[in-house]
């Protein structure tokens, strides 16, 4: 669905990917985790096609998108969804009005669209927040909000940019749930960023570590805690001690 | 070794504005392309036409209103001394059609929505909005751009002709109760010696300052970097830049038109 080739990113003269190197299969999940200000985020906005690579070589879905316009990425686009790290609501759009966004671009009637929100805003537990504006939202409803936004025109490919920075256990937890029972039933294939890595493990069959650009390590969830890498021990275990900077 | 100095900021300075003024003309042709074919979001259009012209017309009034009685009182003393009250009109109103009205107008406007529209856009920068519009496969000029562009040329050109309206009202009351010129000599004077071409001069320059304000505060918009702090510097740059923009085009429209 996904590959990256020696991709490298620089952004005012900074390093933010280093010849990153990446295949994600259909229908897989991948776990991307890394300290702060590692590149994971433009890690995922990469694959989304929101940043070019300075370097290397992007494919999505077979096709060699590399220095593509925005007009000839659109209809690629239009078969990923995103969930932003801050959410990305529109401010001037009721919770209702974000949600079938997506929709109503591609141009559908609002008869045909008004069902499926009230479906997708039941299934992640929004169901009477339709004519809410963002700013009445806490942030897990954001969140949920922004996931179903995401996933609510069926894209084969779901992003997820920090999914529950900022919740609480519990909501975490519901969140994760939700991502699950969503991959589940759709099969779609998913990307998630996040620091909260006992979390991401309940949704992704593997991670990979970004570390200064670089992918550090990638393999199966099962054994991250004990991987070779002691970057990684020391940032799975939360260790004070080791041989992670910054 | 302070010469050397003084030339690197100066050129770093140059190459700054160069950067910036080269963004917005980047911006000016994407706009242009993006109207071709003119495929708009009326619902975006009207709801910035709305909240950019509608909520700007109390302190445009205001504005104009005291502008055109300003014109009267400073020329009250000449008018007496000399006797001119048939031109007191005359003088008030070119300076207003042609100059005030849309130079005050367009500061206002600048202010008001400029400042405003580049806040909200730099916002919906820092919050990832326009590259969630992006990741939707919706082009964020034709989507937000473009409308916001169209509206505040259109509301700058309309709330410049109710504030020439209301100037002339300003500068014939104030005449009345400063100077007592009755309204038939000050409408005399107006109808006399203000021409269609007087009006329309400055309708003009607001359409080119309605220009100038929509592409440097969106322009400063989008191009936010740093969070609320950023969000702070743009719209100060995009004031700043519009103010600029309006008085140099204020010279070379009035040079080229003289």
């Amino acid at each position: 669905m996904i590959e990256l080739v020696d991709v490298s990113v620089v952004i005012d003269g900074v390093t933010l990917l280093d010849r990153v190197s990446l295949t994600v299969a259909p229908g897989a999940r991948l776990g991307v985790i890394g300290p702060a200000a590692a590149g994971k985020s433009v890690l995922v906005k990469v694959m989304a096609g929101l940043i070019a690579p300075t370097a290397g070589r992007l494919r999505l879905a077979g096709e060699d998108v590399t220095g593509w316009p925005e007009a000839r990425l659109a209809p690629m686009r239009a078969r990923i969804g995103m969930l932003f790290q801050n959410y990305a609501l529109y401010d001037f759009l009721t919770v209702a009005g974000n949600v079938g966004f997506p929709l109503e671009q591609r141009g559908e009637s609002p008869e045909s669209i008004e069902p499926k929100v009230r479906a997708r805003l039941r299934a992640v537990g929004l169901a009477g927040s339709e004519d809410k504006l963002p700013a009445q939202l806490s942030g897990g409803m954001k969140k949920r909000a922004g996931i179903a936004r995401a996933t609510i025109a069926a894209p084969e490919l779901v992003l997820y940019d920090e999914p529950t920075a900022g919740l609480d256990p519990v909501t975490t937890s519901k969140v994760y749930d939700l991502l699950r029972a969503d991959h589940d039933a759709s099969g779609a294939t998913a990307v998630a960023v996040s620091s909260d890595v006992a979390g991401l493990c309940t949704f992704v069959d593997a991670v990979v570590f970004v570390y200064q650009g670089r992918i550090a390590y990638r393999g199966p969830t099962a054994t991250l805690a004990d991987a070779d890498d002691p970057l990684v021990r020391q940032f799975v275990s939360g260790a004070l001690d080791g041989p992670l900077v910054g | 070794m302070l010469g050397e100095r003084t030339l690197t900021q100066l050129g770093s300075r140059a190459i700054a504005i160069a950067r910036e003024v080269g963004g917005i003309a980047i911006l000016t042709g994407q706009v242009l392309r993006a109207l071709v074919p003119p495929r708009l979001d009326g619902r975006e259009l009207v709801r910035n036409l709305y909240r950019m012209g509608n909520r700007s017309v109390p302190i445009v009034a205001l504005t104009a209103f005291f502008a055109g009685g300003l014109m009267v009182v400073q020329s009250a003393p000449f008018v007496n001394r000399l006797g001119a009250t048939s031109l007191a009109g005359w003088a008030a109103g070119y300076a207003v059609l042609r100059e005030i009205g849309p130079i005050l107008i367009g500061l206002m406007f600048s202010g008001r929505v400029g400042a405003n529209n580049t806040a909200e856009l730099g916002t919906m920068t820092v919050t990832e909005q326009l590259d969630g519009l992006r990741a939707l496969a919706i082009d964020p000029i034709k989507y937000l751009i473009v409308p916001r562009v169209l509206a505040m040329l259109i509301m700058l050109t309309a709330l410049t002709i109710i504030g020439d309206l209301v100037a002339l009202v300003g500068a014939a009351v104030v005449a009345k109760l400063v100077i007592d010129i009755d309204w038939r000599t000050m409408y005399a004077s107006f109808a006399d010696n203000l021409t269609p071409h007087d009006f329309f001069h400055g309708v003009e320059k607001s359409v080119a300052f309605g220009a100038a304000i929509a592409l440097t505060s969106c322009y400063f918009g989008v191009t936010v970097k740093g969070g609320a702090v950023g969000v702070g510097r743009a719209v100060n740059a995009a004031v700043v830049a519009a103010a600029v923009s309006i008085m140099l085009l204020d010279f070379f429209i009035t040079y080229a038109t003289a």
